[in-house]
């Protein structure tokens, strides 16, 4: 039994853990996540009782269950249809979806096509781990050609989808990518997530400890991490490296992107693009960088708000008379083409 | 001809006549015009008596082309009237209609009453001052030929005038061209170029009892009882998502109309998105409400699933359309009681209703919403192409009379777990986010009987599925019990029905007893669970006759239910049954011995 007791003090990370036991791997990604999660509700100081958590169905799925806000665990893939029901019977709820590559790219992928075209006002977390977590290992639509897994012992020879392309090429206006490990950049991503009104996708690359361990190290070990991750940031030139001596730019006459060394030695920082997250083109150019040619980039990679689905249609509906005085329905049935018949 | 047809049905209901009607059409949306599938055809059977079918046989059949008269001659009675326009009856058109030889001129038609008009010069004539082109000119033709027929039955045409005004108030031409065609029509009628043959129809009055009334569609009238019944629970507002498919669409488009009544309306992205919109707003407090039609159904399955596991109280209209697969999508059938009874993984109850006629749909959509709210379900309403179209005339009810079963969100958190059951209808609470101190989770993990956690423990599990069957069994006592629709409580025969072939079965029943056969009709709303009686009902008769738009899914669950010796009369067609079909069958049960 959970009751919760209100108190107007303020909400600390472990408010925001239900007395469920966590129930995932030993090691897996997801703990850091979660403890994200908390950590940013705890400083939007977001009021438990009009949060809601929903997600599908796979390991990182089982998320709702270990937060003390509302929660609902749905169906495989099916979490947007849901989120996008609870907003628009409430859009005063502050609603989360929780999903998995598989879960949100392969049998769900055509609802988050259609929410984040829709722009409903969520904020969507998916946890990439490139595996089928929950059932065993299974490769994704986002594992690498060659994962060997159960069901392909010799080697995927799919292509996987970019789950960030993917967001852009639905008409997502808030894209953001983030490492499972590095917190502080977790936070901070939801916190803009949050922010922005409208429909948020956050990728989260996550380590299944169990099924595809260090599928990321190319990038996240700490070793490499320097030279491979970029993180972007609006109104800030695209470098990295240890000491940020490398840059991003356009290859003069086409349109495409080279890493260039930056300062004395090679090009000025006057030459090197400058991030501009509400630029759809250059957050096209960012997501699809992948080593070793390129940084992973990381950040918000697009953020360009617009009026949010649930807004327009209830503005619509107010218009047509929704919301004022409940309408007669005596009116309603008698409006046209009656007769009465006498005693 | 759908517009035509339901003109001349707002036309005759204001007369005061009563009347059902039977749009049939194509599934093809500009069905080639000419050729015998793209045939769109409208009946109605009006009259005085209290008409309850489209009818049997027509008396008057309009061909507005040679596919047309090729189509629907078999519907026409022998003796009954045929009118057509030569003006369509070409060389091109009869070849495409497949006619070896002009019908009007072979003689085939001697059996019928031909009267002949060219239509199309007539209409050409008649709106050649608005400066259409030929081909908006010609479309002008079915607003001659209704203009005719008001004129045939004494109807009064300024409805439909003021109609059109309004339909093409940005092209004024359109408009008056085609009240231009109609006065032709009609005038045609009443002066000196009136064939000789021709003569007019009346037809009085149907006596009804005192009040107001209007046509009403079995979409219209499920509308507003879904918005009905959304204020009887007392709920705020009605989501309602919806994917479109014929015939279900119209119910879409009907309530975006109908914002200022508390819908917000949600175009999903298909059927499952639709359903999960449905369930994601019943989850947040509102009334969620999706609908369909058979292909959609069957995509809603695994949602069904998660609203009886989570048992949140959804509607879901379904419209069932010929199958399988896409079957014949703008044609009535019976088919999908077992998909709604049965149709999902596991053991996995919920309530089915079904609507008998256009008018019922009211009564039905409120008490699918009150079975929802109370017993925090879903619930299906069955309804099919024929009765999503359909019109008959309506008594309004009284809107402050209407049934009223306000439902209660849990707000006190004190001892709350979201399976909390209320003893007498085992409904769990309803725990709405927003409401401070009830956080929790739901999903469709089996949970815990008494604390709503998840769990896989076996005993537990067979304890929530008991539950969940005792909760659906429960609203049998929360029913009315089982009446006889016409006919005595015992004796020989009971024929037992369900759905939109209400009409066609007490026709025949009625017939049969004027006959002075001994038989009963029964008429079922309630599908799952049966009303209480049904069994002891259905035992107090020799034979049972079950006549169904499907190969025998109701016969079969009666037979399960009560093992009870039911037979079926199945049809399946696309079409409606004739009163005879049922009037025959009636017969020959009488006639034979029982097995
Ligand atoms: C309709 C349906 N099909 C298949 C499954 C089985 N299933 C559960 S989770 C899952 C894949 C989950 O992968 P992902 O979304 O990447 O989540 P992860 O477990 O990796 O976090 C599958 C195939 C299911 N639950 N429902
Ligand atoms: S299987 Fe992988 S993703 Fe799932 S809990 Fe274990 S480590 Fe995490
Ligand atoms: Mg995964």
């Amino acid at each position: 039994m959970t009751v919760t007791t209100i108190t107007d003090a303020e909400l600390v990370p472990k408010d925001y853990a239900s007395d469920q036991e966590v129930r995932w791997c030993p090691g897996c990604g997801d703990y850091a996540i979660l403890k994200a999660v908390q950590k940013a509700l705890a400083e939007l100081g977001a009021p438990r009782e009009r949060t809601v958590f929903v997600s599908g169905i796979g390991c990182a799925a089982r998320f709702p269950y270990y937060l003390s806000t509302y929660g609902f665990h749905t169906i495989h893939g099916r979490a947007p249809a849901i989120a996008t029901g609870i907003k628009l019977a409430n859009p005063e709820l502050d609603v989360w979806v929780v999903t998995g590559d598989g879960d949100g790219l392969s049998i769900g992928g055509n609802h988050m096509l259609h929410v984040l075209r829709r722009n409903v006002d969520l904020q969507i977390i998916l946890f990439n781990n490139e595996i089928y977590g929950l059932t065993k290992g299974q490769y994704s639509p986002t594992s690498r050609r060659g994962t060997r897994s159960p069901s392909t012992p010799q080697g995927s020879v799919e292509y996987p989808v970019s789950a960030c392309a993917f967001a852009l090429g639905a008409g997502a206006r808030f894209v953001a990518r983030a490492v499972d490990t590095q917190q502080p950049d977790v936070v901070a991503l939801l916190k803009r997530a949050h922010a922005h009104r409208g429909a948020s996708f956050v990728e989260v690359f996550q380590n299944c400890v169990v099924f595809n361990d260090g599928v990321f190290d190319h990038f996240t070990a700490k070793d490499v991490a320097p030279d491979t991750q970029l993180h972007v940031e609006h109104g800030k030139p695209l470098v990295f490296g240890p000491s940020e001596e490398r840059g991003l730019r356009l290859t003069p006459g086409t349109l495409a992107l080279e890493v260039v060394p930056v300062g004395d030695a090679g090009v000025p920082l006057h030459d090197i693009l400058v991030h501009d997250e509400t630029n759809r083109a250059l957050a096209q150019l960012l997501v699809a960088l992948e080593p070793p040619a390129f940084p992973v980039a990381l950040g918000v990679l697009y953020c360009n708000p617009a009026t949010s689905y649930e807004r327009e249609l209830y503005a619509q509906a107010r218009a047509a008379g929704f919301g004022r005085e409940p309408a007669d329905l005596g009116a309603l049935l008698g409006r046209e083409g009656t007769w009465t018949v006498e005693r | 001809m759908q517009v035509t047809g339901s003109r001349f049905t707002v036309e005759t209901a204001l007369a005061g006549n009563d009347l059902t009607t039977f749009p049939d059409f194509p599934a093809e949306i500009r069905a080639p015009a000419g050729t015998t599938y793209g045939v769109s055809a409208f009946q109605i059977q009006f009259g005085a008596g209290d008409i309850m079918t489209p009818g049997d046989a027509v008396d008057v059949l309009v061909a507005m082309n040679p596919a047309a008269l090729k189509v629907d001659l078999k519907d026409l009675r022998l003796g009954g009237s045929i009118l057509v326009d030569t003006g369509a009856f070409s060389e091109r058109n009869l070849t495409k209609a497949g006619f070896p030889a002009n019908p009007l001129e072979d003689g085939s038609l001697a059996p019928y009453q031909v009267l002949t008009f060219d239509i199309t010069r007539l209409t050409t004539e008649a709106v050649k001052a608005f400066g259409l082109s030929t081909r908006e000119a010609h479309r002008c033709r079915n607003m001659w030929a209704l203009g005719l027929m008001l004129w045939m039955y004494g109807r009064d045409r300024q409805v439909t005038i003021d109609w059109l005004r309004r339909k093409f108030a940005d092209r004024p031409e359109l408009a008056q061209a085609n009240v231009a065609a109609l006065n032709a029509g009609h005038a045609f009628g009443e002066t000196a170029e009136m064939s000789e043959q021709l003569v007019g129809y009346t037809v009085p009055s149907a006596p009804a009892p005192p009040g107001r009334y209007r046509t009403v569609s079995g979409t219209e009238a499920l509308a507003w009882g879904l918005i009905a019944g959304m204020r009887g629970a007392g709920l705020e507002k009605m989501i309602f998502a919806g994917y479109p498919i014929t015939p279900a669409s119209l119910l879409l488009h009907t309530l975006a109309n109908l914002k200022a009544h508390g819908v917000i309306t949600f175009q999903a992205e298909d059927e499952i998105a639709a359903i999960g919109a449905a369930i994601g707003a019943a989850y947040a407090g509102a009334l969620g409400v999706t609908s369909s039609s058979g292909p959609g159904m069957a995509l809603k399955t695994e949602m069904l699933g998660l609203a009886i596991a989570t048992e949140l109280p959804i509607v879901v209209v379904d419209s069932q359309r010929a199958g399988p697969s896409t079957g014949m999508p703008t044609k009535a059938e019976q088919s999908d009681l077992f998909q709604a009874v049965h149709g999902r993984n596991a053991d996995a109850p919920l309530a089915v209703i079904a609507a008998a006629t256009a008018v019922d749909c009211f009564d039905v959509a409120i008490e699918a919403v009150r079975i929802a709210t109370t017993y925090m379900t879903p619930v299906i309403v069955l309804s099919d192409a024929y009765l999503a179209h359909a019109a008959e005339p309506w008594r309004l009810p009284d809107a402050a009379a209407l049934p009223r079963f306000p439902v209660r969100f849990r707000t006190d958190p004190a001892g709350f777990h979201p399976l909390l059951r209320d003893p007498a209808t085992l409904a769990r609470a309803w725990a709405v986010p927003g409401t401070p101190g009830l956080e929790h989770r739901i999903g469709g993990l089996e949970k815990d009987y008494d604390t709503g956690h998840i769990s896989y423990d076996p005993d537990n599990h067979a304890r929530m599925t008991r539950a969940r069957a005792a909760k659906i069994a429960g609203i049998a006592n929360d029913i009315p019990p089982q009446r006889v629709a016409l006919g005595d409580d015992d004796g020989a025969v009971a024929v037992v029905g369900w759905g939109s072939t209400y009409g066609a079965i007490h026709r025949a029943v009625r017939e049969a007893r004027a006959d002075g056969l001994d038989v009963s009709h029964i008429h079922l709303r309630y599908l799952n669970p049966f009303p209480r009686n049904l069994g002891e009902l259905l035992q107090r008769f020799g034979r049972i006759l079950v006549p169904e738009l499907n190969t025998g899914q109701l016969v079969h669950l009666l037979r399960a239910a009560y093992l009870v010796p039911a037979e079926g009369l199945s049809k399946v067609a696309g079409k409606p049954f004739k009163v005879a079909e049922i009037v025959d069958a009636i017969e020959s049960v009488h006639r034979s011995k029982p097995r």
